[in-house]
């Protein structure tokens, strides 16, 4: 912990926008429970999103299990093996992962720094979570619901996924699943509009556009993103969930099911597919985005060094923000189209990745003669570019219509986005955890947990994903609850999944070791002081440690510079706080 | 999903000319600032709650854009069978109009400081859009009597929806119009209640706007429109 002895910092600007009137909780229930603290519902929304992935994870095992050790689970049948992969998809997707990314570290992180006091609405903020809690319940409540959760997939594709012959389709396992998105969607509705006119009006003295770190930026984009492409779910919910429960057919065909005729008629499946996936593909970046943004702020706080072409890192963010708006249809290459249309998505698909490269480039560069410290934040932020680079090149394959096509259906499918959206984004949350918990909590977790959690997830992750790329070259299918006697699948293709599957079980219970970390340094761990990692954004400034509510004391921080002051030629120490003045010049 | 393209490439044009007004090609790391000289970080000057609110109506519009989206595409297909429109819609259609007009004098009454003309403005405004509803209610109920359910064809079902998705946003700004009122007949400050009444101002005339589009649509009017996006498509 560096002593920062700070110039008088009179006198100080007047802020644009007027102070937030801050509401002082009375009770103990409004200070923990029905907190409107930022930083209490980020917590809530972390754990909330932990505890819904911990089942996710769970779910991926038995499937694992069933893959690899067919007919020996009493507990796992068909009808389970489908609802494990759905409920798992949409977990991992949308509850984990968006509501992690923006709910937890969104509202830790926006209000702290950009050096505002809470997000604009905290009323609203807060009713967020508590809609969230209550999607998450919906969506649980479907594992005790008669019939059991949906199997439909966690795309939900009609007709299936209202049919009986799919799981939860006749009965409460698909509404609870819509319902609960529903809710989700108007709990986030509610949240995003915080994150963002918080980045927009909340800002303190000083802090331009141009001075945010790229965490904020990368949420900033995300959430607004999110809050454009979420009415599609939301609309394609609604439709499907009239569909189901009052016989509407906006969605499904004539059909004739057990040699009877359904009441539906004159349905188009391929218009849930539109909607679905035009929210589905930026979903992708929703995830992306917050974790490149992370990923930016820890490589340069861990190297010592200033972010490489900050400039184009945020134009990147900017670019891949609208430009994941027109490949939806990539997704939907086998559902047949007009190839016109086929070439102009795979065209867009592809561009994307120019600014994606250079995010890419520029990490490296930033680490390039850096001063690296390989603490667990940082190897996470290795780990991430490595397999984003990885998902991201099988991903240039699939954006290709004529590979997409015979690879759509495979294991590869699974092994590409797992790596890009799973994995990946992943790391990036492990990183932030090991990174910020000292901020939370004032206490550090522990190194050498961390090492090993990284090492096993780390090693394990490609241990998994690797291999699967093969077996989907060899063309085992994805979603087949057994492969049973298949003339093209060789033997070792069996051997293959067992190796995958011990490697899962492996990784999972590497995460044991990083949620005992978690509550074990909360007593334990070692004191953190106000700035561990020597590190210039706002949050690490706050007067005490973890920040109350109010975040900054009498007087909200005045910025002076860019969140990357590490390593400046002349300067005293290695990293210069955002809320240090330069020096006043004589005359 | 030309429509919600096009709705998509005019929110990206908004975005990208708010930020080209705030310094995108600075380079930040060149310029630190002293004490008592940092520069202004480019927040509006207009109320926080009129920028949270613009933010949830583009939200909001882009779920009508969806939902748009969604029946030109379906109205498409050549099974597709409208529905008659009931003459209720535009009775409907001119008390919102009215609503949305008496919250317009309500709005320039709390900036005179008016408070008597904005009571009445609001509860006229108020009234108003109660009639909507409850005309919006009787036109399906007469659909209803003639047959047309809403799960006999998938025109009816878009009727039903586009309709009730409407008629449930306006009943959500009845509660913001019902805590203005109780805010104007306390006589709370005159800043707070003029704020108050030019957020329900904006967003009445936000829904008037997309019942007009609506009921556009659901007229077949813009059947030429949508055959456009179509011949784009094909």
């Amino acid at each position: 912990m560096v002593d920062v002895i700070r110039e008088p910092v009179e006198p100080v600007p007047p802020a644009e926008v007027p102070e937030l009137e801050l509401y002082h909780p009375k009770s103990w229930i409004t200070t923990w429970v029905f907190s409107q603290d930022a930083k209490v519902i980020a917590v809530q929304y972390s754990v909330t999103a932990l505890a819904i992935g911990m089942v996710a994870l769970v779910l991926s095992w038995m499937m694992r299990l069933q893959l690899a050790f067919p007919d020996s689970f009493s507990f796992i049948d068909a009808n389970g093996y489908y609802q494990f992969i759905t409920m798992h998809g949409m977990i991992m997707v949308i509850y984990l992962l968006t509501a992690l990314f923006l709910g937890g570290f969104g509202n830790y992180l926006i209000p702290l720094m950009v050096g505002a006091r809470d997000m604009v609405f905290p009323y609203v903020n807060m009713l967020s979570y508590w809609i969230y809690l209550l999607a998450v319940l919906v969506l649980a409540a479907g594992f005790f619901a008669p019939g059991g959760p949906t199997g439909a997939g966690w795309t939900l594709y009609p007709p299936q996924a209202i049919l009986s012959g799919t799981p939860g389709g006749n009965d409460w396992g698909i509404i609870l699943m819509l319902s609960s998105l529903i809710l989700f969607i108007i709990g986030f509705t509610m949240g995003g509009l915080n994150y963002v006119v918080t980045v927009l009006q909340g800002r303190t003295r000083g802090m331009t556009l141009m001075r945010m770190p790229l965490t904020v930026w990368g949420i900033f984009t995300a959430t607004v993103m999110a809050l454009l492409a979420f009415p599609a779910l939301f609309v394609a919910a609604v439709m499907m969930l009239l569909d189901r429960i009052l016989g509407t057919s906006f969605f499904m065909p004539s059909l004739v099911e057990m040699g009877e005729h359904l009441k539906y008629g004159g349905g188009s499946p391929i218009l849930f597919q539109h909607l679905f996936w035009f929210f589905g593909h930026p979903e992708v970046y929703i995830v992306a985005l917050p974790a490149f943004g992370i990923v930016s702020d820890l490589i340069s706080t861990h190297a010592r060094k200033n972010i490489f072409g900050y400039r184009m890192m945020v134009w990147a963010i900017v670019g891949i923000g609208a430009l994941s708006f027109v490949v939806w249809a990539h997704h939907m290459y086998v559902s047949g189209m007009n190839p016109y249309f086929g070439f102009f998505f795979a065209t867009t698909t592809l561009i994307i990745a120019i600014p994606t490269a250079i995010k890419v480039y520029n990490w490296v560069l930033t680490l390039w003669r850096g001063d690296i410290h390989l603490t667990p934040p940082m190897l996470f932020a290795i780990a991430f570019i490595v397999t984003f680079v990885n998902g991201g090149l099988t991903g240039l394959f699939l954006g290709n219509v004529v590979v997409d096509v015979p690879l759509s259906d495979t294991m590869f499918v699974v092994a590409h986005f797992h790596m890009v959206m799973g994995v990946a984004p992943i790391f990036v949350v492990f990183g932030a955890v090991y990174h910020w918990y000292p901020k939370i909590t004032g206490r550090m977790l522990d190194d050498t947990m961390g090492k090993i959690h990284f090492w096993v997830s780390f090693v394990g992750a490609y241990a998994i994903f690797f291999p699967m790329h093969y077996l989907g070259l060899i063309g085992v299918p994805r979603r087949y609850y057994e492969l049973g006697e298949t003339a093209f699948i060789p033997p070792s293709a069996h051997d293959l999944n067992i190796f995958i599957t011990l490697a899962a079980l492996t990784v999972g219970a590497a995460q044991l070791v990083f949620l005992f970390n978690l509550i074990w340094s909360l007593r334990h761990g070692k004191e953190a002081g106000g700035n561990p990692w020597r590190a210039t954004t706002l949050e690490w400034q706050t007067p005490t440690t973890p920040p109350p509510h109010g975040n900054w004391g009498d007087e909200q921080p005045v910025v002076y510079r860019w969140a990357y002051d590490y390593s400046v030629p002349g300067a005293e120490q290695d990293f210069l706080p955002q809320n240090w003045p330069a020096p006043s010049r004589p005359g | 999903m030309v429509i919600i393209i096009l709705f998509m490439v005019g929110v990206v044009a908004a975005v990208l000319w708010w930020l080209s007004h705030q310094g995108l090609m600075a380079k930040p790391w060149l310029e630190q600032s002293t004490v008592g000289n940092v520069p202004a970080t480019g927040a509006s000057s207009l109320p926080t709650a009129k920028i949270g609110l613009g933010m949830f109506l583009t939200v909001a519009g882009s779920l009508f854009a969806l939902l748009v989206s969604a029946y030109a595409m379906r109205m498409a297909m050549p099974d597709w069978r409208a529905l008659p429109m009931p003459i209720l819609l535009w009775i409907n259609t001119g008390a919102l109009v009215v609503s949305s007009a008496a919250l317009q004098c309500a709005q320039g009454a709390a900036r005179r400081q008016d408070l008597a003309d904005v009571r009445t403005g609001l509860l006229a405004g108020g009234a108003a859009a109660l009639v909507f509803l409850a005309g919006q209610l009787l036109a399906w109920q007469q659909l209803n009597a003639l047959g047309y359910f809403l799960a006999t064809n998938p025109a009816n079902a878009f009727f039903y929806l586009l309709t009730a998705v409407h008629g449930v946003h306006v009943a959500g700004g009845m509660v913001a119009l019902g805590r203005t009122g109780a805010r104007a007949w306390r006589g709370d400050r005159p800043d707070r209640l003029r704020l108050s009444v030019e957020l329900c101002t904006m967003y009445w005339h936000f829904l008037l706007l997309v019942w007009l589009v609506l009921l556009g649509l659901l007229m077949g009017w813009a059947d030429r429109f949508a055959e456009m996006c179509r011949q784009l498509l094909s």
